[in-house]
């Protein structure tokens, strides 16, 4: 399929009840669509709902309507729908993401948790660390850094790390939130042509990109997330 | 993935008299998938638990179990010697206080190895060796092999009673506030142990805590309670990125940020 994710017309509120139950609009009637090799980035003013699309995507935002589906292994599942053991199974096949920030988890190394998802999928971890420290040398992270757990490193090393973690694996779709927020110039250079290999490898790519260099560089077609603010279709 | 789920729980509630430990619990668990129960004390997390792992008989519900001959079993119609074997070879059960799941005179070689004779093996080289290295995979050093738990601290302890429930390779283990009573950084590094072990050994955990950070870390899918009912359940990170009902906000809420 060229197609590899359909969303439509999905709609998003929170109902906050702590709050006394203020229901929040987040998005409605959000309808896109991104082929194979295609880098499609949200635009639009901070907090029109850029993120929550992407967690929506991912899964851990849940949809009040509309379908979000997904080509998973020539199957068509609905992750709006899906049951959490499916979402698993997408997101270690299919479905990567690239977060804002890394969730640390105590004791394990960087090269590991890059080398996770290769393991997830049944990669000797020897080979998993190979290709881990193929992606962590690129991305210019210093080799001493490798065994240590990200916790004490600097934003833009625990990014590296997220990034690398990200790329490892050939998921036929990618998510990413902002990954060169806090990195210099020479490594979102080098997340450029990271994207660029991706494309041309047939991923799927959607991406929040602040920085308007590199969002030139990859971006394919830039949709304006503003269209789907529920103000402005109540309006 | 596997197609048949390995524990089938339909509508189980239990009573205590006219007061309710919980109520219309359903729910499939499917093999390697790691299930935390969360709420706070009293919201029926444990009673849940216990009537899972037949330490307390259900009031009305089935609690069926795919057993390795890949029959299902009503647990309730058990004989008990067969439940016990269940609970000796196939499960693990890992109490909150490991006081409650170690033999605290007999040495930590033997608290490990008595599992193993249950499902039959009798050479004492090999569960010495077996033991001993299960002993070091939950860091224990080898040379405490001979010590009582009692001389152990609450963290070794507690690894001690992971070992020992791990040893016979079971398919499902229950674990009850397996961090509780434990420092941070003890924690730290017991929470890295199980999700290590968890995800070497392929294992399904049903684990209750009230510590949201622990499930966040352990498990997949996530059931919240309140007075004895399920009141919201998915995806973890679904259900704490985005809680939909009061009582699930509340309690993401208030979680203290470091």
């Amino acid at each position: 399929m060229a197609t590899p994710l359909v969303v439509s017309e999905v709609a998003k509120s929170f109902t906050m009840h702590l709050r006394d139950g203020v229901r929040r609009p987040v998005v409605a009637n959000v309808s896109f669509s991104v082929k194979a090799g295609e880098c499609v980035v949200l635009g639009g003013p901070s907090g029109v709902g850029k993120s929550s699309i992407l967690k929506m995507l991912y899964g851990n935002y849940g949809v009040d309507e509309g379908q979000i589906l997904m080509d998973h292994d020539g199957k068509l599942v609905n992750l709006a729908t899906a049951e959490p053991r499916t979402v698993l199974e997408v997101r270690r096949t299919t479905l990567g993401y690239v977060s804002q920030f890394l969730r640390v988890v105590p004791r394990v190394s960087s090269l590991d948790i890059v080398a996770e998802p290769l393991q997830a999928r049944g990669m000797p971890l020897e080979e998993a660390r190979t290709h881990a420290a193929e992606l962590l040398s690129k991305l210019n992270l210093p080799r001493e850094l490798w065994g240590l757990p990200p916790a004490t490193f600097s934003g833009g090393e625990q990014q590296r790390v997220n990034i690398a973690r990200g790329f490892i694996t050939d998921h036929k779709i990618l998510l990413l939130d902002e990954p060169t927020a806090s990195l210099d110039a020479k490594n979102r250079a080098v997340v450029v042509e990271l994207i660029a290999a991706k494309k041309a490898k047939g991923t799927a790519l959607i991406g929040i990109f602040h920085d308007e260099e590199v969002r030139d560089a990859v971006a394919d077609r830039i949709l304006d997330v503003s269209a789907f603010s529920p103000r402005k279709a109540a309006a | 993935m596997s197609t048949l789920p390995l524990l089938k729980v339909n509508d189980v509630s239990k009573f205590y008299g006219s007061r309710i430990g919980c109520r219309n619990v359903s729910f499939d668990l499917y093999a390697g998938e790691v299930l935390a129960i969360v709420g706070e004390s009293g919201s029926g997390k444990t009673t849940l638990l216990s009537c899972l792992s037949t330490r307390l008989m259900p009031t009305s519900g089935i609690v069926e179990y795919h057993m390795r001959d890949g029959q299902y079993r009503d647990l309730a119609r058990m004989g008990e010697a067969e439940r016990r074997f269940l609970m000796r070879t196939d499960w693990g059960f890992v109490h909150q206080n490991p006081a409650d799941g170690l033999r605290m005179t007999v040495s930590a070689g033997a608290n490990v190895g008595e599992r193993l004779m249950a499902v039959g093996d009798r050479h004492y080289g090999n569960i010495r060796a077996t033991a001993s290295d299960w002993l070091q995979r939950v860091e224990i050093g080898v040379d405490r092999i001979d010590d009582q738990p009692r001389a152990f601290s609450g963290g070794m302890r507690q690894r001690l009673q992971i070992a020992r429930n791990l040893v016979t390779s079971p398919r499902l283990v229950f674990m009850d506030e397996p961090t509780g009573g434990l420092d941070v950084s003890v924690q730290a590094r017991l929470l890295d142990l199980v999700r290590g072990l968890v995800h070497d050994l392929g294992l399904a955990a049903i684990i209750v805590t009230h510590d949201l950070a622990v499930a966040r870390l352990l498990s997949h899918r996530m059931m919240v309670m309140k007075d004895g009912a399920v009141i919201e359940q998915g995806l973890t990170d679904r259900v704490l990125d985005d809680p939909r009902e009061p009582y699930t906000q509340l309690l993401v809420s208030s979680i203290l940020q470091v």
